[in-house]
């Protein structure tokens, strides 16, 4: 049993149930039910697989920051490539691509060229949403998403688009890379002690460089659904997203300093951050109330977990 | 070459190795045997080469010249991974484990057990059994247990077992196993160790402890200043020969210096840490230099920290004059007692900042004008100092950093005296630094003494005590013995107490 409360993700969970009591109490007529529970899902998809990615990098110890700007190129790129009439499967695979090679990049900055990843991902935040805008020619690119929007419209009242299923999918192999896989391991590894992990012979390099591409390809995915919610490439779009993603891992238990952290619980952390959203907005409660009441609940969370495995 | 008494080859032969930093030779034709299925102690003090050599066996550093074998192949690993797919490893004093992870996923990290990249948890399991089992009954470790929530003793076994994983490990390296190790710990580690004996393994332990040596240890190395003095058999020697092996032949006794000592400017009474010093009690004078002798890991950095307030007093009594109880670092500071840090890099210093700011960093009061800090005030007090303690910096400008550690040294010690404090808690003053600053600083000390000043020096430098202290004190495994004056007290005698012989 306490080995159970000790595990990261309880600690979210926890906050999730409640909070969902909470508005279910406060607003009853139209929080509760399936049709706003698949609404709350359906808005945490793009959040909850760029924050997957995250989950390696800071389990890793690193951070990225270039991932809201990665979103609105992946979301530019698709819509470019549908406009000129490339197919939708080379149009997605692209998409996804551009955003693997950005992060391979940064992944080799971090690792080879021993720059902070703050700094590296600080500087390729600004470089992509450059490259977002300048490919755009500055202005929304207006595409027809030929079944694209399918992925996130699709389902109808309670019943679930395929994009949440995606997501659902996507955090289960990366839970499973994480637990059952040698390169799971090294990942925490190198975060737990990276001076360790290379007495150990764990190719340090490799590793950070394959987190970062990894962590790229997921937010490619997520720049994809982005497309098709938006049904725009919108270069502007998914400001501050990479500070969703980190508020969703460290609420899940995540670490900054690394080694510690689990899909489940940035799943939950970034669930929790949508129904406060939604609650918020059900109970009648403004938009700066609801930015206040996120905040506080990061830096609770945190704190909590710290007394909870002292 | 020494003769060997044993007929068997030897696991390990080193011959002529040598090594040397910059102009200092930290190795001298170092050669040594070591034979399979035995304990062999190596024996020396602070600076003596011992570290270096370790770090070459376990391919962290390369000799200059020399050769190593290894059961009879050429043996010059090229990184401590490539020296441990030769079976050599090395459990440092500081562990290095990864904290997050289970005791099992830690013994099999690097070579995870695998099937294309799936982790094969059955086959770790096995392994990691496998290797705690050779540790004997002594290690009942539950292979899930989170590192980081186990004891230091118990995570040096974990390191042990990653040692023995390996496959064909003979040769494991124990640098000051028991530093950091309780009574029944230490017992557990001697079994183990025995245990791995018996299983052919060569074990190479460093440590000071004579009564350990005695214990575990079947022959020893002595090195004293790069050179192998003394080996053999330890039972066919004598404590008394080590000791005399360790220091040196020449026996200086300390003289009785003449100063006379003032009031009593700081007492302590049964000091207890959280974890060290066990019991610690003094009497610091005014224009007296008070010396406390320890080893590594006896307790004495940890009795300065008490002292100043960065770690916490269990019980017992700290008198500042005629305040008595515990207090913060700053409100010992604006009590008058100073401490200067043995860690330079990490602690003592911000080797960022320049020497002005760094000197001035704990009191900055005189350096405000109008209630801003003035640059020209702080650049004056800077220029004092350094004229006045002979730093060699360009101007107070200078980064700390591209000093030389005695000049560094110096700007700790400048600080305490811009702060004007009574009392200085110095943590090895002269640790790694030149001989002509060692002697600058000895010489500070002195004036600072005759200055109506209390100096309470803590060094793992016994001659330097004697040379420069009134009375001393040993400390043993935290408990500090009763101070006396250092007319009688040799390097031979001190180093006697501490290692407990």
């Amino acid at each position: 049993m306490r080995e159970l409360l000790r595990r990261a993700w309880v600690g979210p969970l926890g906050a999730l149930v409640a909070v969902y009591l909470l508005f279910s109490a406060l607003a009853p007529a139209t929080f509760t039910g399936g049709v706003n529970l698949a609404t709350m899902l359906r808005q945490t998809v793009v959040v909850a697989i760029s924050s997957l990615g995250m989950t390696f990098v800071i389990l890793l110890g690193g951070i990225d920051l270039s991932i809201g700007s990665a979103v609105a190129l992946t979301s530019v790129v698709v819509a470019r490539l549908l406009q000129s009439g490339v197919g939708v499967g080379g149009a997605v695979a692209l998409g996804v691509l551009v955003t693997a090679v950005t992060g391979w990049l940064n992944g080799a900055l971090t690792a080879r060229g021993k720059i902070t990843p703050f700094i590296v991902t600080l500087g390729s935040m600004s470089v992509l949403r450059g490259a977002a805008k300048g490919l755009a020619g500055e202005q929304k690119i207006d595409a027809d998403p030929r079944g694209l929007d399918l992925l996130m419209t699709g389902g109808s009242g309670a019943a679930l688009p395929a994009g949440v299923w995606l997501a659902l999918l996507l955090a289960a192999g990366a839970a499973i890379v994480l637990h059952f896989t040698v390169f799971g391991r090294h990942v925490v590894a190198i975060g737990s002690n990276e001076r360790t992990a290379r007495l150990c012979g764990v190719p340090v390099e490799r590793v950070i460089m394959a987190v970062y591409a990894l962590g790229g390809a997921l937010t490619g995915v997520a720049g994809v659904l982005e497309f098709s919610t938006l049904t725009v490439g919108d270069p502007t779009d998914s400001i501050g997203l990479e500070l969703e993603a980190i508020a969703a891992v460290v609420i899940g238990g995540g670490s900054l300093a690394g080694g510690q952290g689990s899909i489940a619980g940035t799943m939950l952390g970034a669930l929790l951050m949508t129904v406060i959203k939604t609650g918020c907005t059900h109970v009648g409660l403004p938009n700066w109330v609801q930015e206040i009441l996120t905040g506080f609940i990061i830096v609770v969370a945190v704190g909590v977990d710290r007394l909870r495995r002292r | 070459m020494a003769e060997r008494l044993s007929g068997s080859a030897p696991r390990l032969a080193a011959r002529d190795v040598t090594k040397s930093f910059g102009a200092t030779r930290v190795l001298d034709g170092v050669s040594l045997e070591l034979d399979p299925g035995s304990v062999h102690a190596m024996l020396g003090e602070n600076g003596a080469g011992k570290s270096t050599l370790m770090k070459i066996l376990a391919g962290v550093e390369r000799p200059d010249a020399g050769s190593l074998v290894l059961d009879g192949v050429p043996y010059a690993p090229s990184g401590p991974l490539a020296a441990r797919n030769r079976g050599v490893a090395i459990v440092h004093q500081e562990l290095s484990l990864c904290p997050h992870l289970t005791v099992a996923e830690n013994i099999v990290l690097g070579s995870e057990p695998q099937r294309f990249g799936w982790l094969s948890r059955a086959a770790a399991r096995e392994r990691a059994e496998r290797a705690l089992g050779l540790l004997g009954g002594s290690a009942a470790l539950r292979l899930d247990a989170r590192v980081g929530a186990l004891s230091a003793a118990e995570q040096q076994l974990v390191e042990i077992s990653r040692a023995l994983a390996h496959d064909g490990c003979r040769l494991l390296i124990l640098d000051e196993p028991t530093s950091s190790l309780g009574h029944a710990d230490v017992e557990r580690l001697f079994t183990t160790l025995a245990t791995l004996c018996e299983r052919g393994m060569t074990i190479l332990y460093v440590s000071h402890f004579l009564d350990e040596i005695r214990r575990v240890a079947d022959r020893y190395t002595v090195l004293r200043d790069g050179r192998v003095v003394a080996r053999g058999a330890v039972r066919d020697t004598t404590n008394e020969e080590l000791v005399t092996a360790m220091a040196g032949e020449v026996v200086e006794l300390g003289t009785a210096r003449a100063r006379t000592p003032g009031d009593v400017l700081l007492s302590l009474r049964g000091v207890r840490g959280v974890r060290l010093p066990n019991d610690a009690s003094l009497e610091l004078c005014r224009g007296e230099v008070l010396g406390i002798a320890g080893l590594m890991g006896s307790g004495r950095t940890e009795l300065l920290r008490a002292v100043f307030g960065l770690d916490r007093v269990r019980s017992g009594v700290i008198r500042v004059r005629a305040v008595a109880g515990p207090a913060s670092p700053g409100e010992r500071l604006a009590q008058g007692v100073g401490l200067v840090s043995e860690d330079r890099a990490r602690e003592g210093l911000a080797l960022g900042l320049s020497v002005a700011r760094n000197l001035t960093l704990s009191r900055l009061g005189p350096l405000r004008r109008r209630g801003f800090l003035s640059g020209r005030l702080e650049q004056d007090a800077a220029a004092r100092w350094i004229r006045r303690l002979g730093i060699r910096a360009r101007d107070g400008a200078q980064r700390v950093g591209e000093l030389s550690g005695g000049n560094q040294q110096k700007v700790a010690l400048a600080r305490l005296l811009h702060h004007d404090v009574d009392v200085l808690l110095l943590d090895e003053p002269t640790r790694g630094i030149d001989v002509r600053s060692r002697a600058e600083i000895h010489e500070l000390i002195g004036e600072l003494c005759a200055a109506g000043k209390g100096v309470l020096v803590v060094s793992s430098h016994f001659d330097e005590l004697v040379a420069l202290c009134d009375r001393v004190a040993v400390m043993h495994k935290g408990v500090l013995g009763p101070a006396r004056p250092v007319a009688g007290l040799s390097e031979h005698s001190l180093l006697r107490e501490a290692a407990g012989a």
